[in-house]
């Protein structure tokens, strides 16, 4: 199968002495750097402890619902288990995974910047990221917490004497961790972009992160103010969610959801910049409708503020509200169903490869159509009656999440490691890890969709024996999908030290991260490269490479 | 099969068998909703084909080794305006289509019959009008629209009967209401679906659908002795409400004769509907809740009468416009054991009674 890969010649290519990773040395130049692409391999390095932490919990989940009894550990534990792989693949991993590891190393590089432009601010935020994390971990080694990730109110507030309040500071906590890597990508974009570098001319990538920072910013505030009103709730009693005391439960679940959903948009718009990246890369084709696509990320980031009342739907909330959310709700799904139309055409006349990244971009079209349609059964109002709070609502977010999020995580991952560690991972096995992902994936939650539709409720330590089946079908599919999840770790860090030299631009790619060495210096280029081309222009690619060689010729 | 272990052989037999894919449809609400879902089904199967095919098909046709160059094409302002309204087009038929369904589901028919539910950790208690008490069971009749009037006593539960299509939140401190016609006898699960703490998955019962004689037959068997009714004029009496609402024309209280349902003008100047939630609302926080012309001198009642209390006294006070409920009431009353309860005196019962003869 042919390849677009073009490598160097292996047998007189280095490393460049000179880069982002050998320019200091020791632990300290690590912990005080300001460099963009240092702390991105620091929040790299983090976000994966913390996703295999959630995920070793998940897998609790999954061998405890192999039996319809709760055998395997008591209800108490189970609850908090599967609070505590809630919480951490939330808030510790889906929201920094690309923004703060993918996003933080090359948007920088994607707009001709030498850092981001706030380079303090930008290690303070990992620093809040890491203190968040110790007091997870905390949480858990405590005793941990069992509110569900969503604290629901009054639950959290009265009637649990669990860890909420360590949980709750945690997360508020890493809540400023994404407020400041969504302020600094702000900044940069407006204000550190190259000469030439217009709006219309960056990447999507830019764009969907772009739009997955205004949501940081503007959503965050609110769910920290709700949890820190938790604690006070917790601690002093203000009674704000309290009937007894005049307050309103259903309160806290406006404010949470007026944050959390657009936190789900914050965790997918930065991995559709990925698939918009990687599409165009491995079509060797401009992104099919720029502009539709650039814009719809605009159009989600705004939309997705007003339609957190589509959770509540059976919660008593005034059944004409319901109405104008279920609305808002249709019309946010129109953008994503325009994107997944966009990047299939953008293949079309294209000249396509099937690199990792590809098939992991392919895994998610197929996953975020499944996960974004079954969205649509949740937004509409009576269908939502009966599937909400059930086994189809965890099969729908996961579809969107794991399926959507982690494959472009996993996409991106694989795609600028070249230039990131300056070597190619080993292309075969990395291909039957994307294969082996995708269909481990569909074994775990495809079941999980006729489970809610039977009405099986989602946490649930123990469950009538008819759903054993469809159960035991999902956990073995998991331990397929860990399996998927295992083999990156292991041969990502064999190709650090094996793998081929990369070369400038093995992908042939038209970004400006490209047009720099691997692993680029920790200025990123030597000298601020103009922009003289609109994005993803592949005929201006192959110019620059004909004058190349006429040159040296 | 004899290489497969015969103890895993009728394990698989054994799970294979009781592979349920679709739940039962119980309800006149069931193959409606269902219609919707099996329209979005087909939407979204359709589209997920259209995609797929659309993806295989390029990958092949525009692979490197036959198509070695690659066309550079702006976008298409026909082909997008497509993609954005057809799918634009097929959401708002289902916001529609979704929406009715909702409508129909959450605003009960007039001639519904009444059952209330109260959750608490970790356990559904339902309360029929004739004072029948069921813990995590809920027993209903066929060809009757039910409403269920849910409220939680601590948390928020969620009270869910797959096979109905039907669910609604149990929140703390505030009515709920849902309905249902069940179609086909027989028994569905009940789950809570709102986490609500350690015994979550512990906190479900079943639904028993019964033909309606038979249910008539249950419920003359499963009686009490007293209705919710009864249980409110012995709690009306007790808690000395009708010292003031007596309907004598230097009453302390107004009169709660034909009060439900009735548009009341409170001393705050507006205008509400006195439903059910308004009463559970008047008897638990009354300074809120002053009727025009009248003093604010009732004292609350928080945390002094439990749910099933004040359901009781709702219904009681609902059912007090009804010339056959208060001679019911009347004629129970007078051969009711005098112990039941322990603070019900006869002394009090008698005016509350007469209350209820003159509205």
């Amino acid at each position: 199968m042919s390849t677009i890969i073009n490598l160097p010649d292996q047998s007189t290519a280095r490393i460049p002495k000179m880069n982002f990773l050998t320019k200091e040395n020791g632990l300290l130049s690590w912990l005080l750097t300001g460099d963009h692409k240092r702390i991105a391999t620091l929040y790299l390095i983090s976000i994966t402890f913390f996703f295999f932490i959630g995920g070793a919990l998940a897998g609790l989940i999954r061998l405890e619902l192999l039996t319809p009894q709760s055998d395997l550990m008591a209800a108490d534990t189970y609850n908090k288990v599967f609070t505590m792989h809630g919480v951490i693949m939330v808030f510790f991993f889906l929201v920094p995974s690309v923004p703060a590891t993918i996003g933080n190393f090359v948007i920088p590089l994607m707009v001709g910047a030498r850092d981001l432009a706030l380079p303090k601010v930008n290690l303070l935020s990992w620093y809040l990221y890491v203190i968040a994390g110790c007091m997870a971990i905390y949480t858990m080694a405590a005793g941990g917490v069992d509110t569900g990730w969503t604290f629901t109110t009054p639950l959290s507030t009265h009637y649990l004497n669990t860890h909420v309040i360590s949980t709750g500071l945690a997360i508020f906590v890493a809540g400023f961790s994404s407020i400041f890597t969504g302020l600094n990508f702000i900044v940069t974009i407006h204000k550190m972009r190259a000469p030439g570098m217009t709006w219309f001319r960056l990447p999507l990538f830019v764009w969907s992160n772009y739009a997955a920072s205004l949501l940081m910013v503007l959503g965050t505030p609110v769910l920290a103010i709700t949890l820190v009103l938790i604690v006070l709730e917790r601690t002093v009693g203000i009674g704000v969610f309290d009937p007894a005391k005049g307050g309103d439960p259903l309160l806290f679940q406006h404010l949470f959801w007026f944050y959390s959903h657009p936190a789900v948009y914050i965790m997918i718009l930065p991995g559709m910049g990925v698939i918009s990246e990687v599409i165009s890369t491995f079509s060797r084709k401009r992104v099919f409708g720029y502009t539709a696509v650039a814009f719809s990320s605009v159009a989600i980031a705004v939309f997705a503020f007003f339609v957190w009342a589509h959770h509540m739907f059976i919660m008593g909330i005034s059944n004409y509200s319901a109405l104008v959310f279920s609305l808002l709700t249709m019309l946010v799904a129109v953008p994503s169903a325009i994107k997944i139309f966009n990047w299939t055409f953008t293949l079309y006349k294209g000249s396509v490869t099937f690199e990792t990244p590809m098939l992991y971009a392919f895994g998610f079209m197929g996953l975020f159509t499944i996960g974004g349609m079954t969205g649509v059964f949740l937004g509409a109002t009576g269908t939502d009656i009966h599937l909400t709070e059930t086994y189809f609502i965890v099969a729908h977010f996961h579809f969107v999440m794991v399926g959507g999020m982690l494959m472009a995580f996993l996409s991106g991952i694989h795609f600028w490691w070249p230039k990131w560690t300056g070597r190619m991972y080993p292309e075969k096995i990395s291909q039957l890890a994307a294969l082996i992902t995708f269909i481990g994936f569909n074994f775990t939650f495809f079941p999980q969709f006729i489970l809610g539709t039977l009405g099986m409720p989602r946490r649930y330590a123990a469950y009538p024996p008819e759903f054993q089946s469809l159960n035991v079908f999902s956990s073995a599919g998991a331990t397929i999908l860990g399996v998927g999840y295992l083999l990156p770790i292991l041969y990502l860090t064999w190709s650090l030290k094996y793998g081929e030299i990369a070369g400038e631009n093995p992908w042939q790619a038209t970004g400006l991260e490209w047009m720099t060495q691997s692993p680029p210096l920790t200025e990123n280029f030597p000298e601020i490269p103009i922009m003289d081309h609109e994005a993803y222009d592949y005929e201006w690619l192959e110019r620059q490479k004909q004058k190349e060689v006429a040159s040296v010729g | 099969m004899d290489h497969i272990s015969p103890v895993l052989w009728q394990f698989l037999v054994k799970w294979m068998t009781h592979f349920a894919l679709f739940p039962p449809e119980a309800s006149t609400i069931a193959p409606q909703s269902d219609a919707l879902y099996f329209f979005m089904v087909l939407v979204s199967l359709v589209g997920l084909v259209i995609v797929v095919l659309l993806v295989v098909s390029f990958s092949i046709l525009y692979s490197k080794e036959r198509h070695p160059n690659a066309v550079q094409i702006e976008g298409s302002t026909v082909l997008e305006a497509t993609w954005t309204i057809i799918p634009l087009g097929l959401f708002l038929i289902m916001f529609v289509w979704g929406a009715l369904l909702y409508f129909r589901i959450y605003t009960p028919p007039a001639n519904a019959m009444n059952i209330y539910v109260v959750g608490k950790q970790w356990m559904w208690k339902a309360e029929h009008p004739g004072g029948q008490h069921e813990i995590n069971s809920l027993h209903v009749p066929t060809g009757q629209p039910i409403q269920l009037t849910i409220i939680s006593q601590d948390v928020f539960h969620s009270f869910s009967i797959p096979a109905f299509r039907v669910k609604r939140e149990a929140i703390p401190g505030r009515y709920s209401s849902v309905w249902f016609e069940a179609t086909t006898p027989g028994t569905y699960h009940l789950f809570c679906t709102q986490y609500c703490g350690t015994n979550h998955s512990a906190m479900i019962g079943d639904v028993v659908v019964m033909a309606p004689d038979d249910f008539k037959k249950w419920l003359q068997g499963s009686t009490s002795g007293n209705s919710l009714a009864q249980d409110g004029e012995r709690l009306f009496a007790s808690l000395s409400c009708n010292a003031c609402h007596n309907t004598r024309p230097d009453a302390r209280g107004p009169s709660l004769a034909n009060v439900y349902n009735s548009r009341l003008s409170l001393s705050s100047g507006q205008t509400v509907t006195a439903d059910d939630a308004y009463l559970r609302d008047a008897i638990l926080n009354p300074s809120q809740h002053t009727t025009q012309g009248y003093a604010p001198i009732m004292p609350t009642y928080q945390g002094q009468i439990s749910e099933e209390g004040v359901i009781s006294l709702v219904e009681y006070i609902k059912n007090l416009n009804s010339d056959y409920r208060v001679q019911q009431t009347l004629n129970t009353t007078d051969l009711l054991p005098e112990s039941e309860g322990g603070k019900a005196t006869p002394a009090a019962k008698a005016p509350a009674a007469q209350k209820g003869v003159n509205p």
